[in-house]
């Protein structure tokens, strides 16, 4: 003998972004802060040590900010022209930073005036950054040079001028103190020691390179220019391990999260993309009003900073994780009670006596079980399941129709009722998911009370409102079958041209090129 | 012994359960009608404990002995009552009445006589009840030609006709009729009920029960109501009341014992129990499966069961608890999944309970347990149309089972692709994927690509549909490396030819080619790249089935078209290898052997061919296999080949095949002789090994095992010619309750006859027949009768009775007989 079957509440899957566990955790952040900056920021920097304050390059200042600061603490303003990459030292002691007239400042983070000037480059410095033993700071000008600065002495210790366009980005080894890496608009990322006269690596980038990153291990290279975002493996001599295309409009800026488990990305095309350094896909993307230039990760994830073309400083913070103790607090005595007893293991000469476990049943169950359509459609028309879970509704109709019951669940009803109905079906009706139980529904009903059209206006204002709702899906049905015959052509078109994307995905034979497609 | 036996067709799987109501027994015991049998159930273990086979055709009604419980009547189509010594399984006596019996009723006053339905001489469709004195003279077989008229014009389901208390009268229904005739003052009275007609039926007859202390009838109506008559011995001043809660036909009524509550089943599929017949105190036991058939009390009220129309048997406790269900191979209304193996259990697998898929073995006649597909509530109401299982598919290793279900609707149908993943923990399916209507129209066919070793990563689904599509489900692997590792299946292809509907669908034995039917044409594809290779065509005529070869005759392609044709096609050379004209309705290749099986229907009979497609000559004919159309077949691979001593029979050497036919019945073909197939089950002995042990069955165990130890010493032949016949007087002996036995004075020469006869002449052996007991002597006859019904069944039809009752005993026991009479003759000489 088979118990009660309840009715089954069709899953659908959620249309869009599926929920991970990337999702959850990106998602916590709260409704971001916006602060005006004078021009387009370049560059954002967290000091490596709390409170994390964080250095903001925008024209021609420097403005540091507290953590909840909407206020700087602290500006620099000490240039003439543009400011580029103001960059704390691991101990967040000291702050450097490059400049439009060529010459490089080392500031103290308490103090004001520059400590030291280094000056040598014939062009304005966009990239500035210390080497890991803290007393040599590396360069990168747009007079193609790469330098390599003593800090105590304030002179040069080495220039190369290996690079052929402007180095536009660059950053130092944690692991090595010799080594550090520039990027150049030469499509060529290089890889210098400081204890030799030339570079030890040349990597091709293929476009411009706006940003490089090393990973904390140093072993591997991500770089980013033009649309793609490309991974090396700097020990196995800079071979590709994965080409990553997921903007359409060029790559600005790199991070890494704190764990390192993520990469981040943004790009002028206003959105900031989460890849997983695993496997090296999409696992979340940010969504900005405007291009972005500069982004930076707070140790711990704690806030996300973004800077934009238009001189605006997006700052998101995380939610606090508070919710989770309450609720525990709440279920404790009622679990305890559901455990009590549980646990005893029964002895050998006790003798069991098991209880049937009572299924709960929902109260439209319960009333399809006895057979009550008219009770159970008007239980699930009750405002909660209506409003927040309308499959449920739906997929109670449904089991009405099957059993053949629904034309009389839904006759006989007053004024209010039927509006009620008809509000329902109109509004859900275009949802495909609905559709085909709906329209059945629709048609009961307009069959049903046929006779008594006009009698009131507020059923009448609601017959038209279906009908309008209706009209409209037909014109959209329409014009979505005119967009897809176009296609059709398109894609009749494209086919030949296969045969040369497959090419693009050749490269020597250990190299796995991953292509993912872009989301958005 | 390898005789060059003929193949013969074997039922399987159990007859139809509800030829008659289920009796119990004064002991616990149920016994059933089934077809051909009686079957006798343990209540408490629900095991079929015996199968009593005699009659020889079906049974139609079964009655205890009034005056003795452990003595059953049994009535049979084929003209017969049957006394039966259920316990043992024995025939006590046949009557043989000459016409058709289509019901039975024994009562505790009459003595000498029982109550059946038989046709009206010269009428058709007219019965009569009437009652037959049973003659007591000496013999088994007896002639019970005195028949007295009861009642005419009576129906002939058992239902509609009812004994009332201490059988003063017997009352009757046909129609909108009620007749009830008084014994005593030999009065007829008959009333009627004006027959309207509502929405939910008529307000016929279907069912009536008398109240056991009462003056008081209940009727069952097609419309659902229950009428209670009262004070019918008036013609006029009669009353009635009615009770109402079935929608529908109420099938059957039964009084309690006492008589406070009547028991109620229907279509609706639930028992209501009404208490003192009113109509608001009512009880129910709803969702019991299927339809009610029938419902029987014990006779001591504490138990009833309720037979249904899906061939399975409820037993409900007093308190209208379910307790147990007996359920063999489920009938349904329509198989539609076919008869699909489950390669993990080697079960047969169709369609159950509504909704269901019941796993069914095929060894131990048992269903192994029914997966619930639809997951939805069954309303047991006719003329609703509600989603039913229509196909079914398994992977090579059973890890994956595939399962369509669909709901005939006039605009759109609705339709549910499901996959299930077998889960080793729960050791049951689990369901991974639900694709909602996965084809626009009905599914037709549907195949996995059996790739023994690549199974996890390449397996493929083909879906064939009538909206003219095939489409191709592959295996997807979550995205999300982090996420929880998972798969799921989603549509790889869609392919299409001409805009003709497809059919059907199979893969090559490898794998690499998928061959889909389209109307008229056969497309074969590259299972790797999905082009289409070639195409093959035998106008006219639609496709019905394709397969291809297996193993050395890979390189054919067999299609059956409606047309009649059996093609076969090289696919090599892309060219008609050869043709046969033959009307195939199935057609069905071995999974372990070249051999493909192809049933024919022909002018009314059905016909199985055997061939090789490297071929054109069938290696095997049987034609008039069944008279039925047959409508599915299945190759069940054996647990171990088969030694099959003719060469014609080769092909059955490694699987066995099963037929479906349209009438639900599920038969094989056997090569075994009759003796063979009725093996001695332990089951039999089980009664026997569950007496007490009483210090005569000590002694009797003790020297027992001394004669077998002697036997063992001399290392003596066992004699085993002309005692056969003896055997059972001994064992009758020694089993006959001892209040039912003759007196010993009696029973002795007997005895010591039967004994002598060891040592004997042919001449003392004939003497001994002439006195030996009666109850053997029916045995006797009733092993003469089945021969000659046994020749009977040969001549008209091939069909074999399953579970043909042994009444032969087995070589052990005989064994065992003949040292107890050794032992007891040294004591009689002595003596």
């Amino acid at each position: 003998m088979a118990t009660y079957k309840p009715v089954v509440v069709q899953a659908f899957p959620k249309l869009g972004e599926r929920i991970t566990q990337d999702t959850v955790y990106w998602r916590g952040y709260k409704t971001p802060v916006q602060i005006k900056e004078f021009g387009a920021v370049n560059k954002i920097d967290f000091s490596p040590v709390p409170p994390y304050n964080y250095a903001v390059t925008a024209s021609s200042r420097i403005h540091i900010y507290g953590r909840y600061s909407q206020e700087p603490i602290k500006t620099f303003s000490r240039f003439k022209d543009a400011a580029y990459c103001a960059t704390h030292r691991d101990d967040g002691n000291l702050l450097v930073a490059g400049s439009e007239e060529g010459s490089i400042r080392l500031f103290d983070i308490n103090g004001r005036a520059p400590l030291r000037q280094f000056d040598g480059h014939t062009k304005a410095v966009h990239v500035v950054g210390f080497l890991s033993d803290k007393y040599r700071i590396f360069s990168g000008g747009d007079d193609y040079s790469s330098n390599l600065w003593d800090i105590p002495s304030a002179t040069e210790i080495v220039s190369y001028s290996e690079h052929t366009d402007y180095v536009r980005c660059g950053c130092a080894s944690k692991v090595n103190a010799d080594v550090f890496i520039t990027g150049s608009y030469d499509h060529t990322v290089k890889l210098f020691d400081a204890r030799t006269k030339s570079s030890v690596m040349t990597i091709e980038h293929g476009q411009p390179v706006e940003s490089v990153l090393l990973f904390p291990s140093g072993g591997l290279l991500v770089s980013a220019g033009g649309r793609y975002v490309k991974v090396w493996d700097v020990l196995k001599g800079g071979q590709l391990l994965v080409s990553l295309k997921n903007h359409h409009k060029t790559v600005t800026c790199l991070c890494l999260n704190s764990s390192g488990q993520r990469l981040l990305s943004g790009s002028l095309d206003r959105h900031v993309k989460i890849y997983s350094t695993t496997s090296y896909k999409v696992v979340h993307s940010f969504n900005y009003a405007t291009s972005i230039l500069s982004l930076a990760l707070s140790p711990e994830d704690e806030t996300i900073v973004v800077g934009m073309t238009n001189g605006v400083l997006n700052i998101k913070h995380r939610k606090p994780e508070e919710r989770k103790e309450k609720s525990r607090k709440k279920r404790q005595p009622a679990y305890r009670t559901y455990v009590k007893g549980r646990t005893y293991m029964p002895k050998q000469e006790d003798f069991c006596v098991s209880k049937p476990v009572k299924r709960v049943l929902r109260k439209y169950d319960k009333l399809l079980k006895s057979f009550q359509s008219s009770k159970a459609l008007d239980a699930v028309l009750e405002p909660p399941i209506r409003l927040y879970t309308p499959e449920v509704t739906v997929a109670v109709m449904q089991e009405l129709h099957r059993r053949g019951t629904l034309r009389s669940a839904l006759a006989g009803r007053d004024e209010k009722q039927v509006n009620l109905l008809l509000t329902f079906v109109a509004r859900r009706v275009i949802e495909p998911r609905f559709t085909p139980v709906l329209v059945t529904v629709a048609d009961m009903i307009t069959d049903i009370y046929q006779p008594v059209v006009g009698q009131s206006a507020i059923v009448d204002r609601q017959f038209l409102r279906l009908q309008e709702a209706i009209g409209k899906e037909i014109d959209y049905q329409e014009e979505l079958l005119e967009v897809l015959g176009m296609m059709d052509t398109l894609f009749a078109t494209f086919t030949k041209k296969r045969a040369t994307y497959l090419e693009e995905n050749k490269s020597n034979g250990l190299t796995e090129t991953i292509e993912t497609n872009m989301n958005n | 012994m390898v005789a060059p036996a003929t193949l013969r067709v074997v039922r399987c799987g159990g007859s139809t359960l509800h030829g008659a109501r289920a009796v119990f027994s004064a002991d616990s015991y149920l016994l059933c009608a089934s077809g051909d049998f009686v079957k006798m159930y343990s209540v408490a273990t629900e095991e079929t404990l015996r199968v009593m086979g005699g009659h020889a055709d079906l049974v139609t009604g079964i009655q205890l002995n009034p005056h003795n419980h452990m003595q059953l009547y049994s009535s049979s189509v084929d003209g017969s009552i049957k006394l039966w010594d259920f316990m043992d399984g024995i025939p006590i006596k046949t009557f043989v009445v000459g016409s058709k019996l289509l019901a039975l009723y024994a009562l505790a006053h009459c003595e000498d006589s029982v109550f059946v339905v038989i046709p009206k001489r010269g009428e058709r469709d007219t019965f009569q009840l009437v009652s037959v004195k049973l003659t007591k003279a000496a013999g088994q077989d007896l002639e019970a030609k005195e028949l007295s008229v009861v009642l005419d014009g009576v129906d002939a389901s058992p239902k509609r006709i009812a004994f009332g208390r201490e059988g003063e009268y017997v009352a009757s229904v046909k129609d909108v009729n009620l007749q009830v005739y008084f014994f005593k003052q030999k009065q007829l009275n008959r009333f009627s009920v004006s027959a309207t007609k509502t929405k939910s039926g008529n307000n016929h007859f279907t069912c009536i029960a008398c109240h056991p202390t009462e003056d008081c009838i209940a009727t069952g109506h097609a419309d659902g109501k229950i009428r209670l008559w009262r004070n019918f011995y008036h013609k006029k001043e009669y009353t009635f009341s009615t009770l109402h809660w079935h929608h529908d036909t109420v099938m059957d009524l039964a009084f309690s014992m006492e008589g406070t509550s009547l028991l109620s089943g229907g279509v609706e599929s639930v028992l209501v129990l009404w208490h003192n017949e009113s109509d608001c105190q009512r009880d129910f036991l709803p969702r019991l499966g299927s339809a009610i058939e029938y419902i029987s009390m014990s006779s001591d009220g504490a138990l009833c069961c309720t037979l249904h129309t899906d061939n399975r048997i409820t037993i409900i406790n007093s308190n209208l608890r379910f307790s147990k269900s007996i359920q063999g191979l489920i009938k349904s209304t329509d198989v539609k999944t076919g008869l699909v193996v489950d390669p993990r259990t080697k079960a047969l697998v169709l369609n159950g309970e509504p909704g269901h898929l019941q796993f069914y073995c095929l060894r131990s006649d048992q269903q192994l347990f029914s997966l619930d597909i639809v997951q939805r509530q069954y309303i047991h109401q006719a003329g609703l149309n509600q989603a039913d299982l229509v196909k079914v598919a398994f992977s090579a290793q059973g890890k994956w089972l595939a399962t369509v279900e669909e709901r005939e609707e006039v605009t759109d149908p609705e339709l549910q692709l499901k996959l299930w993943f077998y889960d080793e923990e729960t050791q049951s399916f689990k369901l991974n994927t639900r694709i909602n209507m996965p084809h626009e129209d009905h599914i037709t066919d549907m195949c996995f690509r059996n790739m023994d070793e690549l199974e996890d990563d390449s397996l493929i689904l083909v879906t064939a549909g009538r909206d003219c599509v095939f489409k191709v489900w592959v295996m997807v692997e979550d995205t999300d490396p982090e996420a929880q590792q998972s798969v799921s299946w989603s549509c790889d292809f869609v392919g299409s030819y001409h805009n003709y509907q497809a059919t059907n669908c199979c893969f090559s034995e490898d794998g690499s080619l998928l061959a889909v039917s389209f109307e008229e044409t056969v497309t074969v594809w590259d299972s790797v790249t999905w082009d289409l290779k070639c195409t093959f065509c035998h106008p006219p005529g639609k496709i019905r089935n394709i397969c291809f070869g297996r193993l050395t005759c890979s390189k054919y392609l067999i299609g059956a078209t409606d047309h009649g044709f059996l093609c076969c096609w090289n696919l090599l050379s892309c060219a008609l290898e050869w043709s046969a004209h033959l009307n195939v309705l199935v057609l069905q290749p071995d999974p372990l052997s070249e051999h493909i099986a192809a049933v024919s229907w022909l002018s009314k009979e059905s016909s199985l061919f055997v061939f090789k497609p490297n071929e054109p000559r069938p290696i095997y004919i049987q034609r008039n296999l069944c008279k039925e159309k047959i409508q599915l077949a299945a190759f069940v691979p054996r647990d171990e080949p088969e030694t099959i001593g003719s060469e014609k029979y080769l092909w059955l050497r490694r699987s066995q095949l099963f037929f479906l036919t349209d009438t639900q019945e599920l038969m094989t073909l056997s090569t075994k002789s009759l003796e063979e197939r009725l093996t001695p089950s332990s089951k039999q002995l089980a009664v026997e090994e569950s007496l007490a042990v009483t210090p005569f069955s000590l002694l009797l165990g003790k020297h027992r095992r001394q004669q077998s130890q002697e036997d063992i010493d001399l290392g003596k032949l066992v004699v085993r010619n002309k005692h056969e016949q003896d055997s059972p007087a001994v064992k009758e002996l020694l089993h006959t309750p001892a209040h039912v036995l003759p007196s010993a004075s009696f029973l002795c020469p007997i005895f010591i006859n039967s004994l002598l006869i060891s040592k004997e002449n042919k001449s003392a052996e004939e003497v001994a027949d002439e006195v030996e007991m009666e109850s053997e002597k029916t045995e006797d006859d009733s092993d003469e009768e089945r021969d000659v019904t046994e020749t009977e069944q040969e001549d008209t039809s091939p069909m074999e009775l399953l579970g043909e009752m042994t009444c032969k005993l087995s070589k052990s026991q005989e064994k065992e007989l003949r040292k107890i009479r050794k032992m007891d003759y040294s004591w009689i000489s002595a003596f």
